[in-house]
């Protein structure tokens, strides 16, 4: 079994902007360290000369015309802003 | 009012008058209460009476309505107007759409009316329910076990008859496994059938729209409703330009396989006995049955838990605190609104599969896991394009096990993560399947499921009808 050590959770954790408790991290470096043994089987798996695969349908470049359409009403998206004003969204200071 | 009943025939009664849509909307809100004991259901829709008065006003001027009337549920990841929509997670708690995809756009315009939002696992995360952070939704067969998930809440309000259909989304299974372990069809149609616009995103890559129904021919009626392309949603593909129709086909001829790797060791032998039994009726009626080894499905499972987190860790970045959802008071700058609304407003799964995305994508660790398992999955994609040169159809379980006990797998995330070791395949090559209520093991319903290539919905939707008839048969003695 894989062994992820709380330092590695907390670096994922701050990469991913999430906070964690002391406790959920340590549960979580023993969880991750079972999932990752479990996916890790794939280590075994001859790959060689295979190619990626993104996407299923064979879809390439889907465009649309280059033009106007209506969009929803501003004050509708802004509902949901925990803070606006003036019809911006109000956020915390960015610069300490 | 019985509301298990075929779709076709009640939205003909009433297209003909002899029933309305306002009765069926409100026998589907008597039965949500009075089996509300089962938790299936997050919010009702206040606005579902008048919406039935609108549907009879329409049938009255004489709209030809395919699902004139008829009460449906929406998997709460489905964005509606006049509900909140929060994916069963603490983070959306206070969101109200601003607007309503094509997929739920279709069955209003089609007369079909949404009643209520059905329970899921939070962001669709989970094959149990339990990972609700309102709370697990019950088994409608018997209270003790899970309903499966995460479209636990919308297999569940099927199988008790509060609607005459729900729509699910199944990213790895999230549709089948829950339809098996409550007794109802479950369908997954190919990868961009159905326009996703409107629902809240988990795994790009696989996540599918599908109906919950009591029938191989209601499913393929909404279905039909649901298909096709819009150019919301840049993967979504063209529709046949014929009917999906559930017409029970004949099956001389028809070559199946049987996927080996699913008989094998973890699949209840009891369950193995009906996918057997079930085997013999079909080559009585001329179909040609024969093991086929697809050995990358046991791969599949590995490769979806590196794949899915990392598209999951991708798509739930977008909640920060800032635009919707759940921000957090304490928070004194920008970072610190991130960090904590993330931290208050995520359940438990939702944080490990952003942590275990975020790690398979990090410096140092892309090759070895993603890219890997994106030629892993290209493996797996080619073996089943293989099989579907010698067979029409695939066939085995939907799931290992029936229904488990709530709470037994919940402390164990790489148990729970077993579960979906049938059905993820399916996803990461973007093929349709459907399950269908079997029979019973030990008083629980058990699922077959079938797969056919891309776009053969309607080959796929005739042999499950003919499943559905021997089934059908065998009850009936």
């Amino acid at each position: 079994m894989s062994n992820i050590g709380i330092t590695e959770v907390e670096r994922v954790a701050k990469l991913a902007r999430i906070g964690l408790s002391p406790e959920e991290a340590s549960r979580l470096s023993v969880e991750l360290g079972q999932i990752v043994g479990f996916v890790e089987q794939l280590a075994r798996v001859d790959v060689e000369g295979v190619a990626p695969t993104d996407q299923v349908t064979g879809l390439v470049d889907v465009w649309r015309e280059d033009e106007v359409s209506p969009s929803l009403p501003r004050e509708e998206l802004l509902a949901n802003a925990p803070a606006q004003q003036d019809g911006y969204i109000v956020v915390k200071r960015v610069l300490g | 009012m019985d509301l298990k009943r075929p779709i076709a025939a009640l939205a003909a009664e009433v297209r003909a008058g002899k029933l309305t849509a306002s009765d069926l909307v409100a026998a589907s809100l008597a039965r949500i209460a009075a089996t509300d004991s089962f938790h299936t259901v997050l919010e009702l829709n206040p606005q579902a009476a008048h919406d039935a008065e609108i549907v009879d006003a329409r049938v009255a001027a004489g709209e030809d309505l395919p699902l004139a009337g008829i009460p449906f549920i929406a998997k709460d990841n489905f964005l509606t107007f006049d509900t909140h929509t929060t994916a069963a997670s603490n983070i959306l708690k206070p969101f109200r759409a601003p607007y309503e995809g094509p997929a739920i756009l279709r069955l209003k315009a089609a007369g079909a009316i949404l009643v209520a939002k059905a329970n899921l696992d939070a962001f669709a995360h989970g094959s149990s329910t339990e990972n609700s952070d309102f709370g697990p939704t019950k088994n409608p067969v018997d209270p003790t076990k899970v309903p499966g998930g995460s479209s636990g809440g919308s297999a569940a309000a099927v199988a008790l008859g509060q609607a005459c259909f729900a729509v699910g989304t199944d990213t790895g299974g999230s549709i089948r496994l829950p339809a098996s372990y409550c007794g109802v069809v479950g369908l997954k149609p190919t990868y961009g059938l159905i326009p996703r616009t409107g629902v809240v995103a988990m795994g790009s890559s696989t996540d599918v729209i599908g109906p919950l129904t009591n029938s191989v021919a209601d499913s393929a009626l909404v279905l039909d409703v649901l298909a096709g392309r819009d150019a919301s949603d840049a993967t979504s593909i063209e529709r046949d330009t014929e009917a999906y129709v559930a017409t029970s086909g004949d099956l001389t001829g028809t070559r199946i396989g049987l996927i080996k790797e699913y008989l094998g060791a973890g699949l209840d032998t009891k369950i193995k006995d009906q996918i057997e039994a079930m085997v013999s009726q079909l080559e009585a009626r001329g179909a040609k049955v024969e093991e086929v080894s697809l050995p990358a499905t046991e791969l599949a499972l590995a490769a979806y838990y590196i794949l899915v987190p990392a598209e999951v860790s991708s798509n739930l970045a977008r909640y920060d605190g800032v635009r919707f959802g759940h921000s957090s008071a304490g928070a004194t700058d920008l970072e610190e609104t991130y960090r904590l609304s993330r931290e208050e407003g995520f359940g438990a799964e939702a944080k490990r599969r952003i942590i275990i995305g975020t790690y398979v994508l990090s410096s140092g660790y892309y090759d070895a896991y993603y890219k890997r398992a994106q030629k892993v999955r290209t493996k797996l994609v080619g073996e089943f394009s293989a099989a579907f040169d010698k067979y029409d159809l695939l066939l085995g379980p939907t799931a290992p096990t029936v229904a488990f006990d709530l709470g037994s797998k919940s402390q164990d995330p790489l148990a729970m993560y077993l579960n979906d070791v049938m059905t993820v395949a399916v996803n990461l090559v973007g093929v349709p399947a459907i399950s269908i209520p079997l029979g019973t093991v030990d008083n629980l319903p058990v699922g077959l499921q079938l797969i056919a290539p891309q776009r053969a919905e309607r080959n796929l939707l005739a042999a499950a009808s003919a499943v559905e008839t021997i089934i059908g048969d065998w009850s009936a003695r």
